[in-house]
């Protein structure tokens, strides 16, 4: 590692450190938006670690949340909490590797298709298993507090993060990123990239799970309908791009704006959300194509051509 | 004529002058806020049950001078927030009105699910929950893990089994045969009521005849009819939704499914469902019912229909105002907006609500509600309850026409 790896960790675990502390001084109405901006900071990284390289866009997410949350509401009366998150962790690992395994062969708008289909077809599996058992939805009724469900989302995020920075270090990262340039040069190379791409997944897989397994004290009651809400899924694509793909900070660029957006809005004009937010979008994609990394990077590119000038 | 002009501008100067003295002796503002869908899943629902009744009272409220307070009159101020019918937006609008609108108190959202979601919040920031549409069994452990959290529209259960109860009267009056269909959506309450029901039709030694469930979103419902109509059965269950308890009552005249007992649940007490169907919908069964023939009722759907634009449903729409109503009360015989009082006075005291008289149990839980209704010549009429006085003899439902 280089001077500069070392200097950029240090410069992000104090980061983490700062955000962690903000229940200490921030108020009730901004700890409720920093559990959203923490719990999308969580799924849009995980996802862009995947989808950023390779350019397959998944709309997985809200199978595995849904999943993470169902596994709380069936566990949280028989087995400790902590262990809880792990099971989910471990499960939507396992699940996204079958998924990978069997569709990552596809590409392109398959690979779409398939991925907004899997939250349906989970959720009618539990709908299915609830018919069954004769039993509605899940209660859970713990002590766990907003601030204890931040603190384990910022975790998270930083385990995401230093997964994503080591995995961007790695032979896996490479491979990628020449998967991502050229999928036939890759495997004239000597990649297998059905294996790369499978490995790869199962980290978005896994965070969403654990995201949902996280949520799910804070709503009470799991039901399919909230579990596996397709929106999710597209929240999370729309804020990564937002904030941009290519680097590991892009995602939270576009995390925090749009979720303050989304509220400011929510707030002021609650009857024209979805009005606003259409016209908001696509002010977006045409002022900001390449996400605000795209901006960063263009600037950049400019102030270095300066100066060599 | 120009000192006339002159001495009326001074009587309107004065005139105005005494109303601006008026409105500033009338110092308070009571704010509520309410969070529920406009849009999403449930905003069907909650434009035909929730929002009108809030509104209609604010309303009422506000034009006869608005609540007494120790401090003197104040009128209401209502800030509503739309959440989407996603649980995540309800917890940030509750907060948002807790912190930034700093409102006096929150009304409680629309939907069991919802309902849920923000109890926690609710719970933190010190707000009494008054819920209404919000149907469940687990009430001894949410009051006990929210205290302040009240429940108005009665539980999962009692739907169920009254329902097999006042079938079971009508058999054993030799009114219907033994043979029963059920069906239902397979999500949320649907499911758990049709548990219910199983047991309670086996109780009551009646022979299910077809036991079928169909997926929440489902369009076309002939498949379902046609199975239950097949199976020859005496009576006819379906716990549904507002969109498939529409389309299984249009499947059931178009296959001319006849049966003496007929019963959908959530949307048959809209007023729509009569609009759509008609005569045809003359003594259909469905959950809730009103005692229509009470005045109090009837004044309430009469000033529903002419400030709103639209009548109410017979069933949570009296409740979520009559919710208001005992808010209402609440704060004036404290004198204050003091929340914790509030939250005292619920489950101390007993209300005077256009659903008549309302109080909680130990467990917060109102335990007189209307639980199966009918229609009857355009009036879905309560037939039976729990607690509650009025219910009309039942009907048979004799064909579609």
């Amino acid at each position: 590692m280089s001077a500069t790896d070392y200097r950029n960790l240090a410069i992000s675990a104090g980061l983490v450190g700062l955000v962690a502390l903000m229940p200490f001084y921030a108020s009730g109405y901004v700890m409720t938006l920093a559990v959203t901006v923490a719990m999308f900071t969580v799924l849009a990284t995980s996802w862009a670690l995947f989808s950023g390289p390779t350019h397959y866009i998944s709309l997985a997410t809200a199978a595995f949340y849904g999943l993470g949350a169902y596994i709380t509401g069936l566990g949280i009366d028989h087995l400790p909490y902590w262990t809880l998150p792990l099971i989910a962790g471990v499960a939507g690992a396992i699940v996204a590797a079958l998924v990978g395994v069997a569709t990552l062969r596809l590409s392109g708008v398959y690979f779409v298709i398939f991925t907004l289909g899997l939250a349906e077809l989970i959720r009618q599996l539990v709908t299915f298993a609830q018919v069954q058992a004769g039993r509605q939805g899940f209660y859970v009724l713990t002590s766990i507090s907003e601030t204890m469900i931040y603190w384990q989302l910022v975790a998270l995020a930083a385990v995401v993060w230093l997964v994503g920075w080591l995995i961007w270090r790695s032979r896996l990262g490479f491979a990628l990123r020449i998967i991502g340039n050229d999928e036939t040069v890759a495997r004239h190379s000597g990649i297998n990239t059905a294996q790369a791409k499978v490995l790869l997944f199962m980290v978005p897989g896994a965070a969403a799970a654990i995201v949902g397994a996280i949520m799910a004290p804070r709503y009470v009651y799991i039901e399919p309908s909230m579990a596996f809400g397709p929106i999710l899924s597209f929240q999370v694509v729309i804020m990564a791009l937002l904030g941009g793909t290519r680097r590991l900070w892009g995602p939270i660029a576009g995390v925090i704006p749009f979720t303050l957006l989304w509220e400011v809005i929510s707030g002021n004009m609650p009857n024209q959300t979805y009005l606003l937010l259409g016209v908001a979008f696509l002010l977006i994609v045409y002022v900001l194509p390449g996400g605000f990394v795209g901006l960063y990077e263009k600037a950049l590119h400019r102030w270095r051509e300066g100066r060599a000038a | 004529m120009k000192r006339r002009t002159a001495l009326k501008l001074t009587t309107l100067a004065a005139a105005l002058s005494v109303a601006g003295l008026g409105a500033a002796q009338a110092q308070d503002v009571i704010r509520i806020g309410a969070a529920a869908p406009k849009t999403g899943g449930l905003a069907g629902g909650a434009e035909v049950t929730h929002w009108p009744a809030i509104r209609l009272w604010v309303e009422q409220t506000n034009a006869a001078g608005g609540l007494q307070l120790d401090s003197g009159p104040a009128t209401i101020e209502l800030i509503e927030y739309d959440d989407q019918t996603n649980p995540q937006q309800t917890i940030q609008a509750v907060t948002r009105l807790a912190t930034q609108d700093q409102v006096d108190l929150i009304l409680s959202p629309y939907g069991t699910g919802l309902n849920l979601a923000a109890a926690p919040i609710f719970d933190r920031l010190g707000y009494p929950q008054l819920s209404v549409t919000n149907i469940t069994d687990q009430m001894p452990q949410l009051s006990q893990q929210f205290p302040n959290m009240f429940f108005t529209l009665g539980t999962t259960s009692a739907f169920a089994e009254d329902t097999v109860r006042l079938l079971a009267e009508m058999r054993d009056a030799g009114q219907v045969g033994n043979r029963v269909a059920m069906v239902n959506v397979a999500d949320a309450f649907g499911i758990e009521l049709a548990t219910v029901a199983r047991g309670v039709l086996a109780e009551e030694g009646f022979e299910l005849v077809y036991d079928s469930s169909y997926p929440l979103g489902t369009q076309d419902l002939s498949t379902v009819v046609d199975g239950a109509r097949n199976s020859n059965p005496d009576a006819f269950i379906a716990w549904s939704y507002p969109p498939d308890s529409f389309a299984i009552t249009e499947q059931a005249m178009i296959q001319d499914f006849d049966v003496p007992f007929y019963y959908t649940a959530v949307g048959t007490p809209f007023p729509a469902y009569w609009g759509r169907f008609g005569e045809a919908a003359n003594n259909i069964l469905g959950p809730g019912g009103v005692n229509a023939d009470d005045p109090r009722f009837q004044e309430f759907a009469a000033a529903h229909q002419e400030l709103m634009g639209q009548g109410p449903d017979y069933w949570a729409s009296a409740t979520t105002y009559a919710s208001m109503e005992i808010l209402g009360q609440a704060i004036e015989d404290i004198g204050s907006v003091d929340r914790d009082a509030i939250a005292q006075h619920l489950r101390e005291n007993t209300y005077d609500t256009v659903l008549g008289p309302i109080s909680f149990n130990e467990n917060n839980n109102n335990e007189a509600f209307w639980t199966v209704g009918q229609w009857q010549d355009g009036v879905f009429r309560g037939v039976a309850s729990r607690g509650r006085e009025g219910a009309v003899e039942v009907r048979l439902k004799e064909g579609w026409d």
